[in-house]
Parts: C-alpha cells; sequence; structure tokens
C-alpha cells in the first residue's frame, strides 16, 4: 500500500461523517440510552447486594449464559459485574451491526450503486475508500468508548479504569467486526451478501461464546475463539485484566492485510466469488400474486422464525423445575420486581410477560412484512403486476396473507410453542395446550396492530412510520406498564392491554371479539382504501 | 365487462382528460386515439405528461376529468378484464430483485394467461437475455429486455410501450423494431411513447405529439410532414438569388461546387411546387429532397421552450 493508493482519504472520511452523521449519531445515542435505562432499571430494582444476589442466582440458568456473559464476580454481584456480565454482549453486538453496516454501505454498496466509479475517477487511491470507511468506524467507536466510559463513571459511580477498559473492550470488540466487514465486502459482489457474511460472523461469535462459556464456569477455551470473549474476559469490575484486549488489535490488523491483499486481486466493482445462476425458468408455482409474495418473503420469515425459537426456547428454560423457587425469593426479597411480575401464579406471570414481549416482535414482523407493499409500490413493482390482469383486492391480499399467517405462525410456533419447549427441556411438566391457549389470546390484538398497518398503506402510506412508536409502546407498557402507573386510557393504546395478561389473568370473550372486529373492519378499510387511490403515490 | 368492441372501436380513445398533482397539472384536457392495428407514436420531452396518461390508461391513476377508454371499456372499473388484452412494458423497469429473469418473464405471462415456451425461448435469443441470472444482477437495458421479452411473449391485442428501448443497444433496438413491425402486421395496436424521435419514425402509423399535458399536434406522418418542410441540396450553374429570395425558402446555404453551385436550404412543403419551378430555370445538374425528420417537427414544437430557456 503507497501513499498513492490512500490519496483522497481525508477528504473521503469527512464526507463519510457528514453523510452519516444522523445515522451514526443515532445509533450512539440509542446504545448509551440502553446503558443509561439499564444503569437505572438495576438502581431502581436492586437496591440491596441481597436483591442483587437474586439476580445472579438466575445467571447461573443455561438460557442466561448464553443471552449474558461467563459470569465474572457472581458471588458478589456489584452493579458493576452485572454490566460487564449482562450488557457487554448485547453492547458488542449493536456496535457491531453499527460498524459492519458502515463498512458495507460506504464501500461495497457504492460500487454496486455505481457511485464509488464516479469517486474513483477523482484523484482517490486505490484503498482510500475502504480504509476511509473503516477510520469512519473507528472514530464512531472512539466517541462510543469515551461517550459510555464518561456516563458508567458519572451516572453509574462505576470504577474509572474499569469503566474505560471496558468501553474500550467493546469498541474493539466491535471494530474485529468491521474489519471483517471489510474482508467480506472483498470476496462477495453485492452489498447484501457482505452484510450476510458480516452477521453471520456476528451469530457465530455470539454461538461460540454462548457453548464456550457453558461447558465451563467463565469460559472454556472454546470461549477465546470468539472476539466477544476478548471485553467479557477481562473481568471488569471484578478482577481487571486488559491483555485480552491486544487479542481484538491483532485480529483487526491480521484482516485488514488480508482484506488489502485480497482488495488488490480484485477488479473494480466485482467480488472474488460471482453470483450462481438461477433457474431460467419459474417453478409451476410461481404462478399468482400470492405466490410472488411468498417467494419475496420467505428467507426472510424463516430467518425471523430462527430467532424468535432461539429466544424462547432459551427463555422457556426459565420456566423449568426449581425456578418457582428462584422467582419466589427473588419476589420476597425485591417487591420491585414482585410488582412487575403482579400477583399470582409466577410461573404464569413470568409468561405473559414472555408472551407479551413475542406478541410485541411478532407484531414488529406483521409489521414490517404488511410494509412490504409499500417498498414494492416505490420500486415500481405494484405497477408492473397492477398492468397485468391482477385486481387491487388480489394483489394486497397476497401481500398481507404472508404479514398476517407469518406474525400468527411467529406467535403460535416461534413463542408460545417455543415457551413450552423450553420448559420441557428444563424438566418442567408443562401442558402444550395451556401455552397454545395462552398464545392464541394475542392473536387478535396482533392483527388489529397489522390491520392499522395495512390502512395506514391504504391510506396515508406517509403515516407508516407511527407503527414503530405503537409497537414500542406495546413493548414497554406490556413490561412496565403497572410500575409505571399509567392510567387505563394510557395503557389501552396498546391492543395486548384490553386482552389481558394470559395465562396470568383468565381469557375473556368479549375482549377477543371486539379487538377481532377492529381487525376486521381495519382490513376492511384498507382494502376500500387502496381500490380507490392512485398507484404509485 | 367492456362492451363487445366492434372492428372499429378504437384500442385506444382519449378524451379531455386531466390529472393534478397538488398543484402541478400533469394533463390539461389530453386528446389521443389509437385504431385498431394501428401503431401509434406518443411523443413528448420528459415531464410532458406521457407516463401519466398510460398510468391512466393502466388504471392506476384516477383522472380528475375526461375519458378514457381501452377497447370502448373503462379503464379504471374495468381493468382487470382489459388487461387481459394488453401487454405494458414500463420505461424503467424494476423486478424481483431474488427472481431470475427467467422466472420474472414466467410469472408475467402466466398472469397474462400463458405464453408459448417456443415464442419466449426465440426471444430471449433474439434479445441475448441470459434467464438465469438474478434480476438484482442485471443492468437497466437487461431489466427492459426482461419486460420487453415478457410482453411480445404473450398474444396481446395491445401493446402499451413506455419508452420501451431506453437502456437498449442500437442492435437491440433493431431487433425490437421488427417485433412491433411484427405485432403490427398480426393486427396488434401499439401505443409507443417515446422522445426518441426515429424510433417512433420507424414503425408508427400516427404520431400524438404532447406537451404541458396537451396534445399540440397529432395525425398521421405523412399529415404532419405536410406542415413542414423538406430539406433540399441541388447542383445549378444560374444564378441562385432567386431562389434565395423566394417565399418559403429558409436557410439557403450556396457553395461552389463542380460546374456550378451547390445549394441546401429548407423548403415549406407548401411552397414546394413553385421553388422547384424557380429551381427548373437554373439548370438543374442534381437534386434531392429528403422529408423532414420527426427532429425537424419536434424541434419546432419545443424550439421556443428551448430558446425561452436559454434566455
Amino acid at each position: 500500500m503507497t501513499a498513492d493508493t490512500l490519496a483522497g482519504t481525508g477528504r473521503l472520511v469527512r464526507f463519510m461523517l457528514r453523510r452519516d452523521r444522523v445515522r451514526l449519531s443515532v445509533w450512539i445515542g440509542s446504545l448509551l440510552l440502553l446503558y443509561v435505562y439499564f444503569i437505572v432499571a438495576l438502581g431502581s430494582l436492586y437496591r440491596t447486594q441481597e436483591e442483587r444476589q437474586t439476580r445472579a442466582a438466575l445467571m447461573e440458568t443455561p438460557a442466561s449464559v448464553i443471552m449474558a456473559g461467563p459470569g465474572y464476580g457472581l458471588d458478589n454481584y456489584t452493579t458493576g459485574a452485572i454490566l460487564a456480565n449482562e450488557m457487554v454482549l448485547w453492547m458488542i453486538a449493536g456496535l457491531a451491526i453499527m460498524s459492519m453496516s458502515e463498512v458495507v454501505r460506504n464501500t461495497r454498496a457504492e460500487e454496486e450503486s455505481g457511485r464509488a466509479e464516479l469517486v474513483r475517477a477523482g484523484a482517490v487511491g486505490r484503498h482510500a475508500p475502504a480504509v476511509a470507511a473503516l477510520l469512519t468506524v473507528v472514530i464512531a467507536n472512539v466517541v462510543f468508548a469515551l461517550l459510555s466510559a464518561l456516563l458508567l463513571i458519572l451516572a453509574g459511580d462505576l470504577a474509572v479504569a474499569d469503566s474505560f477498559a471496558v468501553a474500550a473492550g467493546t469498541s474493539l470488540s466491535a471494530l474485529v467486526f468491521a474489519a471483517v466487514a471489510v474482508v467480506a465486502c472483498q470476496v462477495t459482489e453485492h452489498s447484501r451478501g457482505a452484510s450476510g457474511l458480516g452477521l453471520a460472523a456476528l451469530g457465530l461469535a455470539v454461538l461460540v461464546r454462548g457453548i464456550g462459556d457453558l461447558q465451563e464456569r467463565h469460559g472454556s477455551t472454546l470461549s477465546w475463539f470468539s472476539p466477544i470473549a476478548w471485553t467479557q474476559q477481562m473481568r471488569s469490575y471484578v478482577d481487571l485484566r486488559t491483555w485480552p484486549m491486544a487479542l481484538s488489535v491483532g485480529a483487526v490488523v491480521l484482516l485488514l492485510v488480508l482484506g488489502a491483499s485480497l482488495a488488490s486481486r480484485r477488479d473494480f466493482g466485482a467480488g472474488l466469488t460471482g453470483v450462481a445462476p438461477g433457474r431460467a425458468e419459474a417453478s409451476p408455482l410461481l404462478r399468482s400474486p400470492l405466490a410472488l409474495a411468498w417467494r419475496q418473503q420467505r428467507t426472510g420469515l424463516f430467518w425471523w422464525f430462527g430467532g424468535f425459537s432461539a429466544m424462547f426456547v432459551a427463555s422457556g428454560t426459565y420456566l423449568g423445575d426449581g425456578i418457582e423457587q428462584t422467582l419466589e425469593t427473588m419476589a420476597e426479597q425485591n417487591p420491585a420486581v414482585f410488582e412487575m411480575f403482579g400477583t399470582g401464579d409466577l410461573a404464569d406471570s413470568f409468561t405473559a410477560i414472555l408472551l407479551v414481549f413475542g406478541g410485541v416482535f411478532a407484531a414488529g414482523y406483521g409489521v414490517s412484512a404488511a410494509l412490504r407493499a409499500k417498498t414494492e409500490e416505490a420500486e415500481g413493482r405494484t405497477e408492473v403486476m397492477l398492468a397485468l390482469p391482477v385486481s387491487r383486492t388480489r394483489w394486497l391480499a397476497a401481500q398481507l396473507t404472508v404479514a398476517v399467517l407469518g406474525a400468527t405462525f411467529l406467535m403460535m410456533v416461534g413463542v408460545a410453542f417455543a415457551l413450552w419447549r423450553g420448559a420441557v427441556t428444563a424438566g418442567a411438566e408443562a401442558d402444550l395446550g395451556h401455552f397454545l391457549g395462552a398464545g392464541a389470546a394475542y392473536v387478535p390484538g396482533l392483527l388489529v396492530v397489522l390491520g392499522l398497518a395495512a390502512a395506514l398503506y391504504a391510506w396515508a402510506p406517509r403515516a407508516t412510520p407511527v407503527l414503530w412508536a405503537l409497537i414500542a409502546f406495546m413493548g414497554v407498557s406490556g413490561m412496565f406498564g403497572s410500575l409505571l402507573d399509567l392510567p387505563d386510557a394510557v395503557l389501552g393504546i396498546s391492543p395486548f392491554w384490553w386482552s389481558g395478561m394470559v395465562p396470568l389473568e383468565k381469557v375473556e370473550a368479549a375482549p377477543l371479539v371486539v379487538l377481532s372486529a377492529l381487525a376486521v373492519a381495519l382490513f376492511a378499510a384498507a382494502f376500500a382504501g387502496f381500490r380507490r387511490r392512485d398507484v404509485p403515490r | 365487462m367492456p362492451s363487445t368492441p366492434s372492428s372499429s372501436t378504437p384500442a385506444v380513445e382519449i378524451r379531455g382528460l386531466s390529472k393534478s398533482f397538488g398543484p402541478v397539472r400533469a394533463l390539461d384536457g389530453l386528446d389521443l386515439t389509437v385504431r385498431p392495428g394501428e401503431v401509434a407514436g406518443f411523443l413528448g420531452p420528459n415531464g410532458a405528461g406521457k407516463s401519466t396518461t398510460i398510468r391512466i390508461l393502466l388504471g392506476l391513476l384516477r383522472a380528475d376529468a375526461g375519458t378514457a377508454r381501452l377497447f370502448g371499456g373503462d379503464v379504471w372499473r374495468d381493468a382487470v378484464a382489459l388487461h387481459r388484452r394488453l401487454a405494458y412494458v414500463p420505461g424503467d423497469v424494476s423486478l424481483w430483485p431474488n427472481l431470475t429473469g427467467g422466472e420474472a418473464i414466467d410469472l408475467l405471462t402466466r398472469l397474462r394467461g400463458g405464453a408459448d415456451k417456443a415464442r419466449t425461448a426465440e426471444l430471449l435469443e433474439r434479445f441475448e437475455l441470459d434467464p438465469t441470472k438474478k434480476a438484482r444482477t442485471y443492468s437497466k437495458g437487461n431489466r427492459q429486455k426482461v419486460a420487453l421479452v415478457a410482453a411480445l411473449a404473450s398474444r396481446a391485442d395491445l401493446l402499451v410501450l413506455d419508452e420501451p428501448t431506453s437502456g437498449l443497444d442500437p442492435l437491440m433496438e433493431a431487433v425490437f423494431t421488427e417485433y412491433v413491425r411484427q405485432a403490427k402486421a398480426e393486427g396488434v395496436s401499439v401505443l409507443l411513447s417515446s422522445h426518441i424521435l426515429s424510433e417512433v419514425e420507424k414503425v408508427c402509423d400516427t404520431v400524438t405529439i404532447i406537451r404541458n399535458g396537451v396534445a399540440v399536434e397529432s395525425g398521421t406522418l405523412d399529415s404532419l410532414r405536410h406542415l413542414t418542410r423538406s430539406s433540399v441540396t441541388a447542383v445549378v450553374t444560374g444564378d441562385p438569388t432567386a431562389v434565395a429570395s423566394a417565399e418559403g425558402v429558409h436557410d439557403l446555404v450556396a457553395t461552389p461546387a463542380d460546374g456550378g453551385t451547390r445549394l441546401t436550404f429548407d423548403v415549406d412543403d407548401a411552397r414546394i411546387g413553385a421553388v422547384l419551378r424557380l429551381l427548373g430555370e437554373l439548370e438543374v445538374h442534381s437534386l434531392s429532397a429528403a422529408p423532414p425528420s420527426l427532429e425537424d417537427l419536434f424541434m419546432r414544437h419545443y424550439g421556443d421552450v428551448v430558446e425561452a430557456d436559454a434566455r
């Protein structure tokens, strides 16, 4: 790499920072808010050391090990230890996704769109865009490290050295994934492929660390193969050691050398692997708008289902043998937790909370699937379909069918069935019917959200972002509604509030009927609206 | 269902069509007719209202005023039934990124009622399109070919083509022209929107020129040319002053040539007889007269716009 191949790097860095200033600020801001939220929540839910020890007991379960960390400091579970053990994984994941998408967006995606051609035709070196993208990511990560360290010290009242160490380690681990993205961008020809490779690497890292930590307390040899462990193993706030950070630095350097050597081996616009040709003729089944919508969305649904299953089977293990006691001790010692879970059967209240969560996630899937219609329209593909002998009703019905069936499937199988599976695995004597029946109680509320999405798409497509606010509210109010002491009028904004915290509360027919009727009305409004409006609008 | 069309029912009939998008008046009383078996050119610069017109014809947009009928049927109410009889190629084709070109073609033709495999294969070969590539890897020209193959493979009574050759190279344009001629020979009606004049000139029977949402000129190519000028080149030995000052002669240039003077000028078609008589007195060695190209027609209609913009 000579100076020539880096010409224009500084200018590009400034350009990328300017172009992505909102994007990067939102990412960093959200992750910092997550820290703030966690610190505040910990402070109010776990006031004494005793209360924190009940949380430590919960962290011994396999699901917790997978979703948290190697469990340093469980014997004396201080706020710092909780943060390092439980938050680092998610922070790294968040930062890694931000960093990888930033790299792909500014290199491969630019090349793919042809914009990079304009840039490279100027006085810009061959390696400059990639190096500039990486520098941009480094800057973002350094900013995050500094701010999060200050936050931990000032708001969390935590040890200075450990706070800086954990912040630096987190950012360095994320940079390893940024370097992975640089390599992925050389290997594949398309930005989607590069993003996919990056996310797969992240998923593998999460999995490897989880399995490693399950094998042995505080992690086995396997754990050390994951860049995430390189921060978790620093034992921040327990018995700090900083040398694991060097592993991240080394990995970044190695990956960049690899990336540079691959980069000089490929042509502009090309990858090392081509795209495999597909079929020359469509399968006999691909002959309707519904078949097309399914074809468009099945891969996405498959991944959502995989994620749902992993998450809710793992959560279900909390409902296994002996969990009753843990929860009871926890609730006895900590009235705030008790209030969150409500009164009555603890396993049922825990199930209810998980189901609400599952319902919110299923609604998130459903809305994103329903809004694919908006993308299709914006890209001009709806026009192509409607110029065929395909009625508007038929086309919209195809899009919504996939969204509705997909979301219902995720709720019933990806959430309710998965929870049952997890509970049974952990040794509980759980009744499948009980879980499925409870899950079904959330479906009418789910359909109301999807009906609203459809109606907004048909009548006021620009207003659809409001749906994400609604879903966020459903999550917060479902989890903390009783804790926050919100009035019913506000809680009632969430369709789930009307059907109640099933199975903790008994299923009532009336609200379910009303919700279903409302959903039907919303869908009818959507079809009526879509039949009369301009396409594209 | 649309009323049973007699042989004289126009394939496309638009009367006084208006459409506004907020304060922007895209169409302002447009008239346009395509008779059965006719290839009609629909010419206008970008933003003149061509695509809006076509979207109204396809029942995608709703007109504010006026009527639009296809085969006598209402374009909005009878959209699905009418679409069984037509095939559409948009100007900027967007395909489903994870489908191959072949899959997209099959899907489009099946939804239109099926196409015969041999014809699809022939079209793929003539347009040199690889159907196994994913749509997201196609260039603009190749996406255009996918839509063209799908449209030409299904037997439609009407082809609605919105700038169909954008992104195609000249060889492919020639293939396209050939298929439009073939379609015409089979009695298919064609509405061909374009801002490429030579394309329209090659295949169209009639032309409608649209500007700011109104048809400013429409008729057969011949009748439109009648309004315009021909370019004449002649080599003469006599004194050309009389020709230069004749009524209807424009932009005359005289240059010395072998055995006399070479004259090039434009002449109003209405005055061409008189000018030829004048030329006859000058001992003509050679003479050629070319009909006006649509380029000329076009420049005349938009020339003032160009000048206004320049000011």
